[in-house]
């Protein structure tokens, strides 16, 4: 249990093995991370829970991680992600506490934070029941690119030369 | 009853095995989990390896690369190829190989050093050489691409064998 292992301390192997770390995201008018904290301490789950600007970090067992997601995602199903992450909260090689500066990384999800809005608004939609056609689907899929044939290249090559 | 013993029997049935690419996108790897099936990111390998034995003397993560990655790299890229491409395909070989299907973004925000984008694209050819359903998709950038989006990521699971829905459509 990840209790027992906390009351270990400082030990020679890596630091929660065998746990899981998911952090969440929320995106949300309506919802905080404080919401979140919230609703996670409720079921007063053997995880750890950090809560952080964006939304919490949960760790823990495997199924306990699973049943406070679970509960976590009700809140507000369209709004909130979840991804793994390799390191546990507060590693040393990771947690900026140690290292000092910006914490690196996080440009990914910065990126993506971007358009997670639309991908909310396509769940709520989704969750409504809406349906697309197959031809309406089309939109999101990446055009064929053509390929360069001989004659444009030779044509690129006598316009340079 | 208890809601976190509710939740706690909430048992996970046979689901796919799907590769996210972007290896660490957020909205690849919750829609995926959403779906019920199973997201295979960079994630899954940097935790396997902080977590076990015996690399507790590696600090430079997140690379945590030791000679052994490189050798293990070996198996998806010649010898020529820069030790960063073959460490960092230690880490996504295993999960292309073990990958049931695959999502692939177009232009992805996936970015980094020459070893980050060679390993992209050799992670993105050896996902499409293999044999599995793979969908390929733009980041959507209008509502409407949103619900597109998020509909072709729906069929497309669907139709993975022994998938089924989590979180349920209108159970709102």
């Amino acid at each position: 249990m990840l209790q027992d292992k906390l009351k270990e301390g400082i030990r020679d192997g890596p630091e929660y093995a065998g746990t899981v770390t998911k952090y969440v995201f929320i995106e949300s008018n309506h919802t905080t991370p404080d919401d979140l904290a919230l609703h996670a301490y409720e079921l007063a789950a053997p995880v750890m829970i950090k809560e952080t600007c964006f939304g919490l970090q949960v760790t823990g067992d495997p199924a306990d991680v699973e049943a406070v997601i679970a509960r976590i995602r009700e809140v507000d199903p369209s709004h909130i992600f979840v991804k793994d992450r390799g390191f546990p909260p507060g590693d040393a090689r990771r947690c900026r506490a140690n290292m000092g500066g910006a914490r690196p990384g996080y440009f990914g999800h910065e990126a993506e934070a971007g358009v997670l809005r639309y991908v909310s608004y396509g769940l709520q939609r989704m969750y409504h029941g809406d349906s697309l056609s197959p031809s309406e689907l089309e939109i999101i899929h990446p055009k064929e690119r053509v390929e360069l044939s001989n004659e444009r290249l030779l044509e690129i090559f006598n316009r340079d030369a | 009853m208890n809601v976190y013993l509710k939740y706690s029997i909430v048992m996970r049935e046979i689901m796919a095995k799907v590769f996210i690419y972007p290896t660490t996108s957020l909205i690849l790897s919750d829609m995926v989990e959403r779906l019920g099936h199973i997201p295979l990111g960079s994630a899954l390998s940097v935790r396997d390896t902080v977590q076990q034995g015996g690399v507790e003397g590696i600090d430079s993560p997140p690379l945590n690369m030791t000679p052994d990655d490189a050798k293990r790299g070996l198996k998806w890229a010649a010898v020529e190829v820069p030790p960063g491409v073959r460490g960092r395909m230690s880490l996504l070989g295993p999960l292309i190989a073990e990958a049931e299907a695959a999502i692939i973004m177009d232009e992805p925000l996936a970015f980094g050093c020459m070893g980050c984008a060679r390993t992209n694209e050799l992670a993105t050819f050896l996902l499409k050489e293999a044999d599995i359903p793979v969908l390929e998709l733009n980041y959507p950038q209008t509502d409407d691409e949103g619900f597109a989006f998020v509909m072709a990521i729906k069929e497309f699971l669907k139709g993975l064998e022994g998938g089924e829905q989590k979180a349920g459509d209108g159970n709102e």
